[in-house]
């Protein structure tokens, strides 16, 4: 009888510490994921910023600016394009 | 009393009365009963209260912000988006900053050092420092570790493109609500719905634990504009070398789709940059091609020529004596600048001819008109969500006199905004229907079409509106090499105080390549003062410049030889 007792009573504290450790777990793992979720927001803001600062580099009147200036290009006079018709069309 | 031991007391043997006992027995009963109902009450019955004072030493309630959504062409590229900046606030009572903290500070946020001192000095609870920081430059400043200098997470509405697309887009307010544009009309959607959880937190402030959700955010929803950026800059640069080149005051470009009523551009100017919005005025903010309307002139004709076609008054070629070049109708009398004698129906148009459309108005009924008006969309606003959309003027029938019956015929007495205008053209440019307009990308084509004239009719037109634009017309500057163009000059006097005034709006319209038409442009400028405000001189040439860009741009192919173009020859002089 006193030898089940004790062996009940030791299986009663292992379940005890196995569920301290387990939401001691659960906790850990709840922290990273809290943490990987920070990031993604983290990352998803750089991402804006950067979609912005692309829309900024890429801003028409910009390349028009630096295609004419800097590069001297102009659009083309009438004479100088050729229109192909394309394979298979009409 | 010394020397009488306890035991021995006489007061032992007194015999005491029943009741006492039975007294102090019922108090501590009692006293027990009242104990065990107490916790029963707490543990049991009423157990809220403390749970919740419980669970508030461990349990937070955490905001989540929602971000507004992004604002896109229809190719993806970003119009408009939001990303987080910060405030900085302060409890004044609180802020003591020694001197030196607060020329740091100050020096930090680049602003006076007296105004930051004014405002730490106010006696309300709660000031605005400066709102809408970059975060790093917030980082810099928490990091001074100043008293009662607090932070706010905020977000700021970015648009790279300017005052580029500034009429179509609108904008927001510090609280990111939209205001103009597309930002208002679309503002349910933009905007997200910030949400909250609730969260278990450890000694060091960590979540620990999630509980449960409070309520679920819900983040803005992208929006994809039928804007196409290209051809949106191509219209703004146009637009506005035409408006200095002719000293005007404003102007506007509506780029549409043909075949979907897609708006691929939308310009006014002048205009501002909503990204820097210190000194507006009112005449900078408006949203002339939708809130604001004019006459349009000649660009009427077209329509009252398809109505004629279409209830069968005249056909393609039917002669029309328009000598001597006036009319007199009542007291008033209708003038051609030139005498042209007799023309066609296609003449007509081509020249532009007063007499001739006023004569082919008034073989119709003014109900006639009045309904093909009313079913192309004059007079009502297109309900594109727009604030201040208006629809013009159109008056009812059964109001009109012959003179203004004819005088609407060629666009004067009536007006319409130049939205309106361009997507009139569409049963043109169509084969006689309308679509919907729409600001939003398409991915199929628009179902619910509004038969207005039949494809013969539209077709005729087409040859007509095509014999405005060459040699013989009054907008060879419309001409485009590679395509077929087509479309209608209109100059019109400004009404001032209910008078026609020495003021003109000179506009076009038209669309291209003609074989199989793809976009529709419709071209507006206000006061043009520098010589010249006919609309095929003023207006014509910004057409042809976007017209030409934008199918270059779509690749549209051409439909034309490729051969320099004759526009040597002086055009026709309009009508007015």
């Amino acid at each position: 009888m006193v030898r089940l007792n004790i062996i009940l009573l030791l299986i009663a504290v292992a379940c005890a510490l196995a569920a301290v450790n387990a939401n001691h777990k659960a906790r850990k793992l709840f922290i990273e994921l809290e943490s990987e979720q920070k990031r993604m927001r983290d990352l998803e803001v750089e991402w804006g910023q950067l979609q912005l600062e692309q829309s900024t580099w890429a801003a028409h009147v910009r390349v028009e600016k630096i295609a004419r200036e800097k590069l001297g290009m102009r659009p083309p006079a009438p004479g100088q394009i050729i229109a192909v018709e394309a394979e298979g069309a009409r | 009393m010394r020397g009488v031991k306890f035991s021995k007391s006489p007061l032992l043997s007194e015999r005491l009365p029943l009741w006492r006992q039975r007294l102090v027995l019922a108090l501590l009963l009692l006293g027990f009963v009242v104990l065990v109902g107490r916790s029963l009450f707490l543990q049991g019955i009423n157990n809220e209260f403390l749970g919740d004072k419980g669970r508030a030493r461990y349990e937070r309630v955490i905001d989540i912000s929602a971000t507004r959504g992004r604002i896109t062409d229809r190719h993806g590229d970003v119009l408009a988006i939001s990303t987080p900046v910060r405030s900085i606030w302060a409890i004044p009572e609180d802020a003591s900053l020694t001197p030196a903290q607060s020329r740091d500070l100050a020096q930090l946020l680049e602003m006076d050092v007296r105004e930051l001192n004014r405002k730490l000095a106010s006696e309300r609870d709660f000031v605005y420092v400066k709102r809408q920081l970059p975060p790093e430059l917030a980082d810099k400043v928490s990091a001074m570790k100043l008293a009662g200098i607090h932070q706010k997470n905020e977000y700021r509405r970015y648009y790279p493109s300017g005052d580029v697309t500034a009429h179509m887009l609108g904008f927001t307010g510090i609280e990111d609500n939209g205001q103009e544009g597309v930002e208002l009309a679309f503002n349910e959607l933009l905007s997200g719905k910030p949400g909250s959880r609730r969260v278990i937190k450890d000694r060091r402030g960590n979540v620990v634990e999630d509980v449960e959700s409070v309520r679920p955010p819900l983040e803005g929803k992208d929006i994809v504009l039928a804007l196409d950026a290209k051809i949106q800059y191509l219209a703004y640069t146009h637009l506005r070398r035409a408006i200095e080149e002719n000293k005007a005051k404003a102007g506007g470009v509506v780029v549409l789709d043909a075949r979907t009523g897609e708006i691929l551009a939308l310009v006014n100017l002048p205009t501002y940059n909503p990204n820097n919005r210190g000194k507006l005025i009112g005449a900078q903010l408006r949203n002339r091609a939708l809130t604001d309307t004019y006459e349009p002139g000649s660009t009427m004709k077209p329509f009252i020529a398809a109505l004629a076609l279409e209830k069968g008054k005249v056909r393609f070629d039917t002669p029309i004596n328009t000598a001597p070049g006036k009319m007199t109708i009542g007291t008033a009398t209708i003038h051609d600048a030139h005498m042209h004698g007799v023309l066609t129906v296609a003449q007509v148009i081509q020249k532009s001819s007063n007499v001739g459309i006023s004569k082919m108005a008034l073989s119709m009924k003014p109900e006639e008109m009045w309904t093909m008006f009313d079913s192309i969309g004059f007079g009502m606003p297109l309900k594109l969500g727009f604030p201040g959309e208006v629809g013009g003027r159109l008056r009812p029938a059964k109001n009109w006199r012959p003179i203004e019956q004819a005088t609407m015929s060629y666009g004067h007495g009536i007006s319409v905004t130049l939205m309106q205008m361009a997507r009139a053209y569409q049963a043109f440019a169509r084969d006689g229907d309308l679509t919907p307009i729409s600001l939003t990308r398409m991915d199929t084509p628009p179902t619910n079409v509004k038969q207005i004239f039949s494809a013969q009719t539209a077709r005729e037109v087409r040859a007509m509106l095509e014999m405005a634009v060459q040699p013989g017309g009054t907008a060879p500057k419309a001409q485009i090499p590679g395509y077929r163009v087509a479309g209608k000059t209109g100059t019109s006097h400004k009404l001032e105080g209910g008078a026609y005034a020495n003021k003109y709006v000179a506009s076009f319209t038209g669309f291209a390549p003609v074989s199989d038409p793809r976009l529709i442009v419709a071209v507006m400028v206000d006061e043009p003062s520098n010589g010249r405000h006919f609309g095929g001189d003023v207006s014509a040439p910004v057409f042809a410049q976007v017209m030409a860009g934008a199918l270059r741009t779509l690749g549209v192919a051409p439909d034309a030889p490729l051969k320099p173009l004759a526009t040597d020859m002086p055009p026709v002089t309009e009508e007015m």
